[in-house]
């Protein structure tokens, strides 16, 4: 066992906790009790398990735990999300019997608490002194830029739940990245589509100065035929007053407009959209914008706004049903997206555990195993392509009451089996 | 034109907003030389207070009526069980003991009202444009904390340069030690100008609560343009703080609004629109530093601190 590793990177990577105990640097086996602060008892924990993994031998080439990373906002106002993520992956282990090809999963949860840095942080943290087999999770696109390198560089297997860089599609690839969710211009590039369906003719695109937004905005542009009248990127994640934006709205007249506003964001922005007047005098399209989380906050306000998904709560295959009746009957909540999307994470890397046999040391056979995708996804169909991103159905949904419930209903499909843009510049190495 | 006055009115709402916010933190700061980094989770509470109370008591009037008063109770009930010890201690400590607050109140508020968020909804009279000048329609609810906020402002005019009480608030803020020896119950006026400045912040929260919706830590962000008008208004001065806040307010949002376009005559399209949006966001931390070089002690200084 590597200890001399694990207890210099413990050192670097939770450093204000430790700075006093430089000098234990070197071949030092104890630095579980030697780290004061509020993570001793799970490194406690960590280090009797490592210890039992000592003594069972050096003959245990099989695994004996599947240790899965999950890196996610668990914090702050948009915990939401994190939330409904771990919920999903915990319900996606009840449904495997908390085993995968019959050996038990361990899944270390680790707040981002919304910030690149301390996404990339905790990120390197999982793969260096954890370990782990698999990392998953990820819903801010930046977050995942910046812990993607630390990712790839160990080898390790990261399947991002959300996020979607298009960089990751293109440019960026690598045999050690899937996604179980979608590329960030290929929802938006929907919404576009449908723009032309219903024959709108002129746009003004809205959304958040940061990775995702720019894919987002970029996407609807690509695929929309009519004109884009006006573009406004606004500060993320702390502006959230529009009111200068909306004006802008106003004086252009345009046909209708595009939003992107995940999280809290897409509450504050319906709301400032219905006060400046614009609701119902200019026909408002999104991508992310309105989900099951946002919905009990939106209310009316996101009723008659179409938005496109890759995966709607009523979709009506087995795994699906499955996945929407037994979440809501365990967490007396409506399972969103983003949810979903981590339910098929755990799905796809169980599925890769059993082809296997858990022989996890075998890199080039778990990536050829994940690669196949070989799983019932609850959006139905769900295969990669060359870039490890998923070629899929993007479906229409609409608002609708439901009692004294608001729920989201597909109404369409409006585009089948859809490959991003991207996977052209994607040149994977064979091996 | 149309354009240019809607934005304008934008900002001045905005500015008069954040005037709510950083009067109490001026108060505060200037009278009991406190830096209250928490001033931004008594802007939560009052949110948080107004969203609750609405729902149960079905009017909006009554509602934000009760969080008011609910606020400025927390706040005296703050000043006596916390603010008080830290009088008289290093500034240092101030910002330890306050940030912990923060993290306190946000768990609170976790506690209690889940991580989720509540939405504050407006009754329809508020929720729907109004013709202000012929062709120009306006947001009336956004019209109305433009109305609401002139109004305190008056208000605290009147009670700070005409009243007794306004006048120990202003020989507070020039010289505590002298209002103090002059037998002034200096703990009393310090509940009250602490709870004054909790419940100005909690008006400031639930007024922005229909538009920005009721959320934990939403007044982190909002906080450190207080601080920054405070500073620039000169610690202390309310009217200094009024001055400020309009300024920031329209600085801000004419900033957001129209050097975008500016940028665009000179840079790409999209390097413009990237760029923009962290620019303009500087425009007001420019303007701070520009003051601080010209006038470091603030636009209208309060006193020789």
């Amino acid at each position: 066992m590597p200890w001399d590793a694990s207890g210099t990177s413990d050192l670097i990577f939770s450093g204000w906790t430790n700075t006093g105990n430089f000098r234990y640097i070197g071949p030092s086996k104890a630095w579980a009790e030697k780290a004061p602060g509020r993570n001793t008892m799970r490194k406690t924990l960590l280090a009797a398990s490592a210890a039992l993994l000592l003594a069972a031998g050096p003959a245990a080439a099989q695994q004996k735990t599947i240790k899965i990373g999950f890196i996610s906002t668990f914090s702050g106002p948009v915990a939401v999300i994190g939330n409904d993520m771990r919920n999903s992956f915990e319900l996606a282990l009840d449904h495997l019997g908390r085993k995968m090809g019959g050996i038990p999963v361990e899944v270390i949860y680790e707040d981002d608490g919304f910030k690149p840095e301390v996404g990339k942080q905790k990120t390197d943290k999982l793969i260096e002194s954890d370990k782990v087999d698999f990392i998953t999770g990820y819903i801010w696109s930046n977050v995942l830029l910046a812990s993607l390198k630390s990712a790839v560089d160990a080898k390790t297997f990261l399947i991002t739940a959300n996020a979607g860089p298009s960089q990751l599609a293109g440019e960026l690839c690598s045999p050690y990245v899937f996604s179980s969710s979608w590329n960030n211009d290929q929802t938006p590039q929907s919404v576009g589509m449908y723009m032309n369906q219903k024959n709108v003719k002129s746009v003004f695109l809205i959304g958040p100065n940061y990775a995702a937004g720019k894919d987002m905005l970029a996407g609807v542009a690509s695929t929309f035929k009519g004109k884009v009248v006006g573009q406004e990127l606004t500060k993320w994640p702390d502006q959230l007053d529009f009111s200068a934006e909306l004006a802008k709205v106003k004086d252009a007249k345009p046909d209708a407009v595009f939003v992107f506003y995940p999280g809290r964001a897409g509450v504050q922005f319906l709301t400032q959209y219905a006060q400046a007047g614009l609701k119902g005098t200019i026909p408002l399209y999104t991508a992310f914008t309105i989900d099951e989380l946002s919905l009990p906050l939106q209310k009316d306000l996101a009723l008659g706004v179409p938005g496109a998904q890759q995966w709607v709560n009523d979709l009506p295959n087995d795994a699906n049903k499955k996945f929407v009746a037994e979440y809501r009957k365990k967490y007396n909540s409506r399972p969103s997206f983003y949810g979903a999307q981590s339910y098929d994470a755990a799905m796809l890397i169980n599925s890769a555990v059993v082809a296997t046999k858990g022989n996890l040391s075998d890199k080039n056979a778990v990536r050829k195993a994940l690669e196949k995708a070989d799983f019932k996804s609850v959006r139905g169909g769900f295969k990669f392509g060359p870039n490890h991103v998923p070629i899929q159905n993007f479906y229409l949904q609409d608002v609708v009451k439901d009692g004294n419930e608001f729920v989201l209903k597909t109404t369409a499909t409006i585009v089948k089996d859809f490959q991003d843009g991207h996977h052209t510049k994607c040149k994977m190495p064979a091996n | 034109m149309t354009l240019f006055i809607e934005q304008c009115l934008n900002g001045l709402q905005f500015g008069l907003l954040l005037f709510m916010l950083a009067a109490g933190l001026t108060l505060v700061f200037g009278i009991m030389d406190l830096v209250n980094l928490a001033h931004g989770s008594l802007y939560m509470i009052g949110a948080y207070f107004a969203a609750t109370l609405t729902a149960w008591t079905g009017s909006f009037l009554l509602g934000v009526a009760m969080a008011l008063v609910g606020t400025l109770l927390v706040g005296m009930v703050l000043e006596v069980v916390v603010m008080r010890r830290l009088y008289g201690r290093d500034h240092l400590d101030h910002v330890l003991a306050t940030f912990g607050l923060i993290l306190f109140f946000d768990e609170t508020v976790r506690l209690i009202w889940g991580p989720a968020g509540l939405s504050l909804p407006l009754p329809s009279w508020l929720n729907a444009p109004v013709q202000i000048l012929p062709g120009v329609y306006y947001s009336a609810y956004k019209l109305s904390i433009i109305i609401v906020s002139l109004a305190v402002a008056a208000g605290l005019y009147f009670l700070v340069m005409r009243t007794r009480v306004g006048m120990l608030i202003r020989a507070g803020a020039s010289n505590r030690e002298m209002v103090g020896a002059l037998g002034v119950n200096i703990k009393l006026l310090y509940t009250l100008v602490f709870g004054l400045g909790a419940a100005l912040a909690g008006l400031a929260g639930l007024m922005q609560a229909p538009i920005l919706t009721v959320q934990i830590g939403m007044g982190e962000i909002i906080i450190i343009l207080a601080f920054v008008i405070t500073v620039i208004g000169g610690i202390g001065s309310i009217r200094g703080a009024f001055v400020a806040a309009i300024f920031v307010g329209l600085v801000d949002t004419l900033g957001r609004a129209f050097f975008p376009d500016l940028l665009r005559m000179v840079l790409s399209p999209a390097a413009a629109s990237t760029a923009a949006p962290a620019l303009s966001s500087m425009l007001i931390y420019l303007l701070m530093a520009i003051v601080l070089v010209l006038k470091p002690e603030g636009l209208f200084s309060a006193g020789n601190k």
